[in-house]
């Protein structure tokens, strides 16, 4: 079975029902998204694929069709994404757990639309963070559209 | 014989020798001097000249002995030995080191005394003096109670300086320069004429001296780091996915693993079939536990499949199977037999409620699960004679004596690796996962293995905050509360934590029982606090804010129901009953912060007001809510709270502001209900909490008045549930007197 994770290709021999969580995991060791809830009810698991935002705990490896991007892939601590920057200037996280899902919701939700509202920003993200740091969700990602914007 | 053993008896001998009123024994061995655990592992080289600062040529280590859940505790221990040692806290290493007795938490007994955090007495002062000497005898590292910054303000500070003047002492020895004329700045000895050396350098030389223990803490106008915002230690590595938690942790030849134990904590695992699981891909061994069962597989999805495909018959362990019984026990104990405590008792309860129209509420709190994100794991590597554990915990000293215990292997041999942890809110108060990870490594003798819940597992296996009742009786005349009879019962989470982690149990009243009421700072004329000890007997443990959770549910909602019927303004009366000064002036900060006219704000509108005093922290909190046709919206949380001195206002707002919405987010919609010893709710579907969208802007203000410095983490959490409960009352006539919310109205 083939897959592309962060422009690596791999070719890997797992069952096709394996989520993507466990095969980003523990088979490719790249430890970003997160065991939270394994039944898409928390987001501390999600990662792009083709550019939208999904639960990899529900999302079985044998569906995948397109390329898959991680927190890693979306920016490291040396080249920062724009979401990252904004996370970072805010001090967002707390136990940081959940953080790496918040960031790729957000992440595309701002691919999607360059200067979402309030509503917008409810409606797209739903991840559950427990530290509940979601005041500064909220800000990190008005910053960073300003940023994205800015830069566009 | 293990530690645990020598405790237990040191802690019976201070026991003894307090209720015969000398402390003879414990003047000893509080006085003797403490063994620098960093000593015994040091290269050539390498200079520890704390317990906190450990230097070699290649760089400099700071010890944060304090677990960090998430609160940001790593980052403001390596602030405050940055102060004084003249370091970047972001250019050194930090390390929570191994446990040790020489990390001994001072403060975090002090809370368990039958004294309120407002007596200023002599007795009180001496007792929390008792508490943190009682503290270090038994060597409790422990990160609880809100007592890292008190505990460590100091300590560390002069930790820091102590180092920097041994470095000083050293370079003064080298040069010929005497160490009054040397400075340091960024981890460098300065020279008068220009010149300099870095501490790494003379890492040798100063692990040769005694150290220089003579110092002075430098004033506050002085700090460059402390008071200031921070930048957190662990932001940049938090915010790019880099964090390595436990959970991801990866060693060479490592299996994975996952445990099913009994629902009914601590009962017996009886018969099982693994047949299916067995012949499943990537399955291993299977491992039996004492209480359940274990699968050691190839990966983690593997592991959970094959152990939720065992099917097992559980023995039933001796206490109520399902809540309804609970809150039956509950209800028959507000008898005499089960009175534990009435810590306060002024006036006269029963003669003012005589003649007079007696207001009465019953009140309800639910079990509540701890469910921090990251679900309980640990990777064990068992070898010949010694056992290395790398788990995320706030209690690494009693997981390596309960580990030794388990395995045989000596204390010594038992090594307890910290990890950053994605949240805990008194989860890792707890051990069971640990020693299940250890009891399937040793299925497999020589390889790592790390053992990970299943969230579903994660919420059967928690030690829930206790369910309780609360009966309230009052009157009031002339506009003004005349007496308040508050009656709470529950069982006793000392007893039950403490069983589990030392064998035994505490002696006296459990203040834990009425921690949030008891103590709270108000001249009401006739006020009475009672405990009432339910016989339960469901494990049960801390929950971020302990006792205060549910009590101060209580009692700030039974003040205001009374006051309410007193045709009094809420914050008024507050502000007029309260008899301590620095609350008083947290009382006013709220008003002004939301502009206090009453709890009418417009239509379909409401304010509520709660205050709560936990852990030494004077809290007032102020909720705006709104009733919408999709149900109740929190618009606005305003906080105001005094705990001393601020050390980072980042992380200050953000403690309070997660404390608060943690708290309004459990009442909201969090319960556990147990059925045949299982809950009901498993997973997050069924345990919502709240997210983004129902996320209020919370407004805070931090005082600066009380004398002494206290910590954030948890006092936020008490006044939010009252706060909305009073808030939905102004906006709607509602009073809702059981928690959660949920089962009583709608949230949009
Ligand atoms: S782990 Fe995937 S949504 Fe929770
Ligand atoms: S920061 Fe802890 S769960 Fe979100």
């Amino acid at each position: 079975m083939k897959l592309k994770v962060n422009n690596v290709d791999y070719d890997l021999d797992v069952e096709a029902e394996m989520p993507l969580l466990w095969v980003l995991r523990d088979e490719l060791d790249i430890k970003g998204p997160k065991y939270g809830c394994g039944i898409a009810q928390c987001g501390a698991c999600t990662v792009h694929i083709d550019g939208q935002a999904v639960r990899s705990c529900s999302y079985p490896v044998g569906a995948v069709q397109g390329a898959v991007t991680t927190i890693e892939g979306l920016g490291t601590p040396d080249a920062l994404h724009a979401v990252q920057e904004a996370w970072i200037e805010h001090q967002v996280a707390q136990c940081g757990y959940c953080q790496p899902g918040q960031i790729m919701a957000a992440a595309a939700l701002l691919a999607q639309q360059v200067a979402p509202s309030d509503d917008d920003i409810d409606n797209a993200i739903s991840n559950l963070c427990r530290c509940a740091t979601y005041p500064r969700i909220r800000a990190a990602i008005k910053t960073a559209a300003a940023k994205l914007q800015g830069a566009a | 014989m293990g530690k645990l053993a020598t405790i237990t008896r040191r802690t019976l001998l201070v026991g003894s020798a307090a209720v015969a009123g000398g402390v003879v024994f414990g003047v000893y061995k509080a006085k003797a001097p403490i063994k620098n655990p960093l000593l015994d592992s040091l290269q050539p080289g390498e200079a520890a000249i704390t317990p906190y600062v450990k230097i070699d040529a290649s760089g400099i280590t700071l010890i944060t002995p304090r677990a960090d859940k998430g609160q940001g505790s790593y980052s403001l221990q390596a602030h405050l030995l940055a102060e004084e040692l003249d370091v970047d806290p972001h250019g050194v290493n930090l390390s929570p080191g191994m446990p040790d007795p020489a990390y001994y938490n001072a403060k975090v007994m002090s809370e368990g005394l039958p004294f309120a955090a407002t007596d200023d007495s002599k007795l009180a002062r001496s007792a929390r003096d008792m508490g943190g000497t009682m503290a270090k005898m038994m060597g409790m590292q422990m990160t609880g109670g809100s007592s890292t910054v008190p505990d460590s303000y100091e300590k560390l500070r002069h930790a820091g300086a102590v180092a920097r003047e041994t470095l000083k002492q050293a370079a003064a020895q080298r040069s010929g320069i005497s160490r009054s004329e040397l400075n340091t700045k960024n981890g460098r000895v300065l020279f008068p004429d220009g010149n300099s050396i870095a501490y790494t350098e003379l890492a040798a030389a100063a692990a040769q001296l005694d150290p220089v223990r003579d110092v002075a803490l430098r004033d506050q106008s002085e700090w460059r780091l402390l008071g200031k915002n921070m930048l957190r230690t662990d932001i940049v590595a938090k915010s790019t996915g880099t964090e390595i938690y436990g959970i991801d942790l990866v060693m060479q030849n490592m299996l994975y693993a996952s445990v099913r134990s009994n629902p009914g904590l601590g009962g017996k695992r009886l018969n099982y079939d693994a047949g299916r699981a067995r012949a499943m891909r990537g399955v291993k061994k299977i491992v039996e536990t004492r209480h359940g069962i274990g699968v050691i597989a190839d990966n983690t999805w593997r592991a959970f499949r094959a152990v939720n495909a065992i099917d097992v018959d559980w023995g039933k362990p001796d206490y109520p199977a399902s809540s309804k019984e609970t809150w039956d026990v509950l209800a028959n104990s507000f008898v005499d037999e089960h009175r534990n405590s009435r810590l306060k008792d002024l006036g006269d309860v029963e003669q003012a409620q005589k003649d007079s129209k007696v207001i009465e509420a019953e009140y309800r709190v639910p079990y509540l699960a701890h469910a921090p994100l990251e679900p309980m794991n640990a990777v064990v590597l068992v070898g010949d004679e010694r056992l290395d554990i790398w788990t995320g915990t706030q209690i690494p000293g009693f997981i390596q004596d309960h580990a030794a215990k388990l395995t045989g292997i000596n204390n010594d041999n038992v090594f307890v690796h910290v990890q950053p942890m994605g949240g805990s809110f008194g989860h890792r108060l707890e051990f069971s996962y640990a020693m299940q990870a250890i009891e399937v490594a040793m299925g497999v003798k020589g390889t790592p293995v790390k053992m990970t819940w299943t969230r579903e597992e994660d919420m059967a296996q928690d030690f829930p905050r206790p369910a309780q009742i609360a009966r309230g009786k009052g009157t009031v005349q002339a506009g003004q509360l005349e007496s308040v009879d508050l009656a709470i019962a529950c069982d006793s989470i000392s007893v039950s934590w403490f069983g589990r982690l030392m064998g035994m149990g505490v002696p006296g009243p459990d203040l834990l029982i009425v921690a949030g009421a008891w103590d709270q700072p108000f001249d009401i004329p006739n006020y009475r606090v009672s405990g009432y000890r339910a016989p339960v007997n469901r494990p049960i443990s801390s929950w971020r804010s302990v006792g205060a959770s549910g009590n101060g549910f209580f009692h700030a909602s039974f003040l205001d129901e009374l006051m309410h019927a007193a045709g009094a303004d809420p914050l008024q009366e507050l502000i007029r009953l309260c008899n301590h000064d620095v609350s008083r002036k947290v009382l006013q900060a709220v008003g002004d912060l939301c502009n206090w006219q009453g709890t009418q704000i417009g239509k379909n509108r409401g304010r509520g007001i709660a205050y709560t005093l936990s852990f030494g922290v004077p809290v007032a909190e102020v909720i705006d809510v709104t009733n919408t046709p999709s149900g109740i919206r929190i618009d606005k949380v305003y906080v105001a709270l005094d705990v001393g001195k601020i050390i980072d206002p980042v992380n200050f707002e953000a403690q309070v502001s997660g404390g608060a919405l943690f708290g309004l987010a459990h009442a909201m919609n969090c319960e556990l209900t147990y059925e045949n010893y299982q809950p009901q709710q498993t997973n997050y579907h069924t345990y919502q909490g709240m997210r983004l969208h129902q996320a209020p802007e919370v407004m805070i203000r931090g005082l600066e008045n009380a004398e002494q410095i206290r910590g954030v983490g948890e006092p936020g959490v008490p006044p939010a549930a009252p706060a909305l409960a009073n808030a939905i009352f102004a906006a709607t006539g509602q009073r809702i007197r059981e928690l959660p919310m949920s089962r009583h109205i709608r949230f949009a």
